[in-house]
């Protein structure tokens, strides 16, 4: 008997196949094309405390087997997306993920303490509210906050800590590929009593306009994501998953059921699709589908029998 | 998956690629459209042109190696292809005027179609495309080569107008219209990833704050529009 199932610090997901913060909005544009029960889980749009109108001039440019963004965390904040994205995402079988980002201390831990304070409010109401928490200390897209916590230990280890000391929701730290040394990182979270981390968000990189003689982007640097980054992400989720004990969940440039089974390989515990939710719309569905056709002709009952077998 | 039924060029750059099957749409919303190689790696979004009973039209210029790509397929070929996505241009009633500039004459075809009374501007910068289709349709259309299409245009004769064309030359009408009780409506462009309303690559400044082109849009009354934010892209 084939079981997808995975725990993912003490959240039960029907199968590893999570959709990446950034690209899904917050699950209501995707699900006429593909039923969010069918998901293991949904990361929704990267959230800060206040509303935020992300970045102008271009946001996309596609380049080779990637995607360049900036769009400079655009979101409507925490309150807005408490009273109303959650009630919608909480009717669905499926784990709902709040990705926090913030431009300094503070605001982490407000937003944090929100959404705790929201989520003990509804359960005692008998009412879901948000399962996880990602912390995200990693985003290159903004001028102030986000990347600069991701990049080194000693500046991210003060916002884990903080934050864990406000929630009791289990907590995944999301990991920078531009972090001075990533598996150190890791190391810091799962002392500070992250429950998980993810690994990895964009790279830092750039593309010019040269008939304009300007970086394409008006932040002059934008976010490398797709197939272009997964053996990188790929070898660094391998060296994270041997440096913790907690889980990790892998996130780069995944497009296929292969990509899957090799991270899972590598040691993830489940997977976040980004890119390819734009390249293939019903993405999630197609995996899903496929994942489990996979598993049935290998005679694989359980990932566990291949996880972190590299 | 869907089969080609042709992909032909209409000058050396522009291409009407007609696909099988009974699809839906409305003017001015559009299909995101994949050739299903590896790369590049998004679909491009292309308004409609036509609809027939057992086939869609899309008019296309090849600008980068995306469009490239789908300029090379044949007839007989598939395609990926996904939408109607995009809000489209609003249901009205009265006098009507279609302003197009370059590829932005694609549109408002099936504009044209729906409105056999509208008056059709075609503007083209060197050399014209696409306007017997038109012809076809439209009770009054004019045609303009090199210079601004916009100088043929009297908003004060038109309840409304739909546009869709270079940003100078929407910019150059909204100011036209400036004083008369002509509505105009403008169809924008945006690089996008998602088309649907999820990744917000494809969001512009307006007078009522952020919009996604993808879903609010691509088409906008002008008075929303902040025009220094369309421009260079």
């Amino acid at each position: 008997m084939i079981s997808m199932a995975c725990n993912i610090a003490g959240v039960s997901m029907k199968n590893p196949i999570i959709m990446a913060s950034g690209t899904y909005g917050f699950g209501r544009e995707y699900k006429e094309y593909v039923a969010p029960t069918l998901l293991g889980g949904i990361v929704g749009k990267g959230l800060t405390l206040h509303p935020k109108d992300g970045n102008q001039g271009v946001r996309i440019n596609e380049t080779a087997s990637g995607l360049l963004n900036s769009v400079g965390l655009e979101n409507p904040g925490v309150v807005a997306f408490l009273k109303e994205e959650l009630d919608e995402m909480t009717r669905w079988d499926t784990a709902v993920i709040a990705n926090i980002g913030g431009a300094n201390l503070e605001e982490y831990v407000q937003a944090v303490a929100l959404i705790t304070e929201n989520a003990q409010k509804r359960r005692t109401m008998n009412r879901r509210g948000v399962d996880m928490l990602e912390l995200n200390i990693s985003c290159p897209n903004v001028k102030q906050g986000g990347m600069q916590f991701g990049v080194q230990t000693e500046m991210a280890r003060d916002v884990v800590r903080q934050v864990r000391n406000v929630t009791t929701l289990p907590l995944v730290v999301k990991l920078s590929p531009n972090a001075e040394n990533i598996t150190e990182m890791a190391v810091m979270c799962e002392k500070e009593g992250a429950d998980g981390v993810s690994l990895i968000n964009t790279f830092s990189a750039m593309k010019i306009d040269i008939r304009r003689r300007r970086s394409v982007f008006e932040n002059t640097y934008a976010g490398l994501s797709g197939p272009a980054i997964k053996p990188i992400a790929l070898r660094m989720v391998h060296q994270v998953a041997q440096a913790v004990s907690i889980p990790v969940i892998g996130i780069g440039g995944i497009s296929s059921v292969e990509d899957i089974i090799e991270f899972t390989m590598a040691g993830a515990a489940a997977i976040q699709i980004g890119t390819y939710n734009f390249v293939q719309l019903r993405a999630g569905a197609e995996l899903v589908e496929g994942l489990e056709e996979w598993m049935q002709r290998e005679k694989v009952n359980s990932l566990d029998e291949i996880r972190g077998i590299i | 998956m869907a089969m080609i039924i042709s992909n032909e060029a209409l000058t050396p750059q522009i291409y009407v690629m007609k696909v099988q099957g009974d699809y839906n749409g409305k003017m001015g919303q559009f299909y995101m459209l994949r050739s299903g190689m590896s790369y590049p790696l998004l679909p491009r979004p292309i308004s409609i042109y036509d609809i027939g009973e057992h086939d869609i039209s899309f008019l296309y210029r090849v600008v980068g190696e995306g469009t490239q790509q789908l300029s090379k397929l044949l007839p007989g070929q598939e395609i990926l292809l996904e939408g109607p996505f995009g809000n489209g241009f609003p249901q009205v009633e009265g006098s009507l005027s279609l302003i197009g500039g370059g590829m932005g004459t694609a549109p408002l075809l099936l504009a044209a179609k729906r409105y056999p009374h509208a008056h059709v501007y075609l503007g083209f910068a060197e050399q014209s495309f696409g306007v017997e289709a038109f012809q076809a349709v439209a009770a009054s259309v004019q045609v303009k080569i090199g210079g601004s299409i916009v100088e043929l245009v009297n908003p004060a004769h038109y309840k409304y107008m739909f546009s869709c064309g270079p940003t100078p030359m929407l910019q150059a009408l909204a100011l036209q219209t400036v004083g008369t009780s002509s509505r105009l409506y403008i169809s924008t462009e945006r690089h996008m990833a998602c088309g649907i309303g999820a990744c917000l690559g494809c969001t512009i400044r307006t007078r009522t704050g952020n919009r996604r082109v993808c879903k609010e849009g691509p088409v906008f009354p002008v008075e929303e529009v902040e025009f220094d934010d369309l421009h260079g892209m």
